[in-house]
């Protein structure tokens, strides 16, 4: 059904820098090429290109895209917005925000086919339903009367899907659609995803940071690196026996090495003891018990030097549980015990010494540092705060942090907007060390990293647990990232702990069935893994969430 | 150096080195701070302004400052260049003395406003709360009152000294400036640094002026400049009703108000205080909408 798509020297520029340098490709009809790469490699960008589309600040500056005979770079305007949609469609990584929320479903997903009055609108709409079902959407028939809110991310994800391929285009671009979604969503969505393509035989291009979910995608891939073209072969070459060392760095980062190990329960002394506690927001009625319940009888204990890792889905009260460790929200039952002595519910009243011991870093690296302090600012307050150093003690203090998290000492005088994702979620780290800490409660620390960048970050928690003896409580919805460096884990499902899982037990089972879908739905970077999860296998959820 | 290698015309280059920076050409050299034509002709009417009011009639060449014996409501003429008012002064003179009092009360007035708005803004969003709910009905209700209404109550109970003419302003324009802070600074408050700062245990006061202030700034001194424009109008408005600056004294709008008389035969007597008016408010937008953070924002710089 698809077209083949021929790319040559597409070269694109923002004012005086090279976003994609000369860059040449050719994809067969029907075959899916991945465009892989860290965040500013140049992937959307290129994806974009393919459409004759460049964002604002950017330009196209040199080479040619056929998309079958037609030369896509040298349409006028209005020919590139009437192949736009109906010749090449495009499937962006936050359908939440690509859906109209005051227009029915129905009526955005035969849009493209009205606009571009390929069809009429009853044939458009029994397209659509077919679309639906191909789709593994529930309710088929009826689902296109809904409205976005009334459906699941993933749900929207397969619409905006439908909405793409309703004009039977000739390339489908797919930019990082499932980056957004929980890992059992995730594979619901790649299985329909994958059926689809296969069925139609659509050309398609896929872009992602993932190479395991790629793997499960694709049939070439290309993988880029600061807009240039690093390799480009066959999926079960790039895995096997990839030519550039940065695909080889990619693929180590893919399958995260488990780290040294801290000591395990009741080797070293109680750090924190969390007993029965429950949380939630909103006010609270006569028997203390808050409007909406967040988190309900967690039990856990932490040992000094341990990692204890807390996971689940998105909402499944993870980081309110960090939260009320932390002291920023009340806990309405339950006390958690530190160092033997209990912790007061509320941070206004907690000592400043019990403060210094409990440090909290954040998963958005950009909106954990304030942007108008330098980050020699950043890291001299808690050391002025807690310790009153000044003076030349503070100067080497700050310089003997950045070395810990691996910094140059010139990146101090800079502000936050100077630095990479990864550099500023070390001088997260920093801050949070600068305290001299007992525990540190890290939220999502790399998720908003790329694959090396992240593992990098998490090596380096690794050393710090091992050379300064800190704890860390360990919340990710990635059950790699989590079993790489954690001595336990937590699973938690609608703010009720499922299971707690040691280190030893990690590969062993029996688990509980939550955990064993867990670690099913990541993928594996391995071709065909996709095919192998048999839907009708997966476990019944345990608790039934809301529709 | 800089400013040589800054100010030399891009002909006088050899074209060499011409060819490759092209593209460069279009950045702005460096005494220009981003700012675009309109803004800096923004910035000399405004600097010729504050000038005026600095300095006042010490501004003017000596020959212009003595003549007072000439004809009433006469024309511009070479020793008056915007004629006579209506007791035969010297239009430019008073014009320039006049800057004192719109400028000078109106920017002393705004900054008490802003600077008032955007403290008690910054309590209201790091307190929460019962702190905020009641510093946001408070000013809410005085917004209710409308401003030449509340500013004639004040002048006729308590007369119209420059002081409380200023303190009237000020009290007008808390709200406006305490909403807008509040709103950015609610914002920041949600933000993982304010927390970071929070669970470390910071005071409120540390919160609000090193969390906080900083990142709501430039946002403030561009509503510091609108508000400034609304503060000098309700201040000529006043005077042109006779009730703000009292003679001898006199700032535009009480310039305008004399001179009224001269308006049936085109005098530039009533004119002069009215463009004086018009190019300090248009120029004080001109630069606010050129500011250079603005226009970063604009090109997506940021």
């Amino acid at each position: 059904m698809g077209a083949s798509v021929t790319v040559q020297g597409l070269c694109i520029t923002a004012g005086e820098q090279t976003l994609v340098h000369p860059l040449s490709f050719a994809i067969e009809p029907g075959e899916v090429l991945a465009l892989i790469g860290e965040s500013g490699s140049g992937k959307t960008t290129t994806a974009l290109a393919l459409m004759g589309y460049a964002r604002p600040g950017c330009r196209i500056s040199g080479g040619s895209v056929r998309i079958g005979d037609q030369d896509v770079l040298s349409l006028s305007p209005a020919e590139q917005r009437a192949l736009r949609g109906r010749r090449v469609a495009y499937i962006a990584q936050s359908a939440a925000a690509s859906f109209n929320p005051s227009r029915t479903l129905m009526d955005q997903v035969v849009e493209p086919a009205l606009i571009h009055q390929t069809l009429g609108r009853a044939e458009a709409e029994a397209k659509a339903v077919q679309l639906f079902r191909e789709l593994a959407l529930p309710e088929p028939e009826t689902i296109g009367s809904r409205y976005p809110h009334q459906v699941s991310g993933g749900q929207l994800q397969r619409l905006m899907a439908a909405m793409a391929l309703i004009t039977d285009p000739d390339l489908v671009i797919l930019d990082e659609p499932t980056t957004a979604l929980d890992v059992t969503t995730q594979i619901e969505v790649l299985r329909a995803f994958r059926r689809v393509v296969r069925e139609r035989r659509a050309t398609a291009v896929y872009v992602s940071h993932d190479l395991a979910v790629v793997a499960q995608m694709a049939d070439h891939i290309l993988v880029l690196r600061h807009g240039e073209l690093q390799e480009i072969n066959p999926t079960g070459r790039i895995l096997a026996t990839p030519d550039s060392d940065y695909t080889r760095s990619l693929l180590a980062a893919a399958r995260p090495a488990p780290r040294e190990g801290g000591p395990q329960a009741g080797q070293s002394e109680l750090l924190l003891d969390v007993r029965g506690l429950s949380a939630g927001y909103g006010p609270k009625n006569a028997q203390g018990q808050p409007a909406k319940l967040i988190l309900q009888d967690i039990n856990f204990k932490l040992y000094r030097g341990q990692a204890i890792g807390v996971i689940g889905e998105s909402g499944s009260g993870k980081t309110t549980l960090a939260r009320a460790v932390a002291g920023l929200i009340e806990p309405c039952a339950g006390v958690v015990l530190f160092d033997n002595r209990e912790l007061k519910p509320a941070l206004a009243q907690r000592e400043r010494e019990e403060l210094r011991r409990i440090q909290i870093v954040f998963q958005m690296a950009d909106t954990a540092l304030n942007p108008a302090q330098t980050i020699e600012r950043i890291l001299a307050r808690p050391l002025q705060f807690y310790k009153g150093l000044s003076g030349a003690a503070l100067q080497k203090r700050i310089c003997e942090l950045l070395d810990l998290v691996r910094l140059p000492r010139t990146v101090a005088g800079r502000l936050p907007g100077g630095l990479s994702g990864g550099q500023k979620q070390r001088v997260n780290l920093a801050r949070a060390l600068a305290a001299d800490p007992d525990l540190i409660l890290c939220d999502e620390v790399t998720s908003a990293l790329d694959t090396v960048v992240g593992a990098a970050v998490l090596d380096l928690m690794a050393d710090l647990r091992r050379d300064l003896g800190v704890s860390y409580l360990f919340i990710s919805h990635d059950l790699h990232t989590v079993r790489a460096v954690c001595d336990e884990i937590l699973v938690m499902q609608h703010g009720r702990q499922l299971a707690q899982v040691a280190r030893a037990d990690f590969d062993r089972g029996p688990h509980h069935p939550y955990y064993e879908l867990l670690a099913r739905s990541v993928p594996e970077l391995r071709q065909g893994w996709l095919d192998e999860q048999d839907p009708g296998a997966r476990a019944p959820q345990p608790l039934k969430g809301f529709a | 150096m800089a400013f040589e290698s800054a100010s030399v015309p891009p002909a006088a280059t050899p074209a060499s080195l011409v060819s490759p920076a092209a593209p460069r050409s279009r950045r702005w050299p460096h005494w220009r701070l981003g700012f675009r034509f309109s803004g800096l002709l923004g910035v000399v009417v405004l600097a010729w302004w504050l000038l005026a009011a600095l300095l006042g009639p010490h501004l003017l060449p000596r020959e212009l400052l003595g003549s007072g014996s000439a004809e009433v409501f006469g024309p511009m003429s070479a020793s008056h260049w915007l004629g006579t008012d209506y007791l035969g002064r010297d239009m430019l003179v008073r014009v320039v003395d006049g800057a004192r009092y719109t400028v000078g009360l109106a920017l002393l007035a705004t900054l008490l406003a802003s600077s008032c708005g955007t403290l008690l803004a910054l309590l209201a969003a790091a307190s929460g709360g019962v702190v905020d709910a009641l510093l946001s009905r408070v000013l809410d209700t005085l917004t209710a009152i409308p401003s030449k209404m509340f500013a004639l109550i004040m002048v006729a109970g308590f007369g119209s000294s420059a002081a409380m003419l200023v303190a009237t302003a000020a009290v007008i324009y808390v709200p406006g400036a305490f909403r807008i802070a509040r709103s950015l600074a609610v914002n920041i408050n949600e933000l993982d640094y304010v927390t970071v700062a929070r669970t470390r245990g910071e005071g409120k006061v540390y919160i609000m002026l090193h969390e906080i202030l900083p990142n709501i700034l430039g946002p403030m001194l561009a509503d510091l400049g609108l508000r400034f424009v609304y503060v000098v109008l309700l201040l000529a408005g006043l005077s042109f009703l006779g009730l703000g600056i009292q003679p001898p004294a006199a700032d535009w709008g009480s310039l305008v108000r004399e001179n009224i008389g001269a308006l049936h035969n085109a005098g530039a007597a009533v004119i002069a205080p009215a463009l004086a008016i018009a190019s300090l408010t248009i120029a004080v937008n001109l630069v606010i909408d050129n500011l250079p953070g603005r226009a970063a924002r604009e090109r997506g710089a940021r």
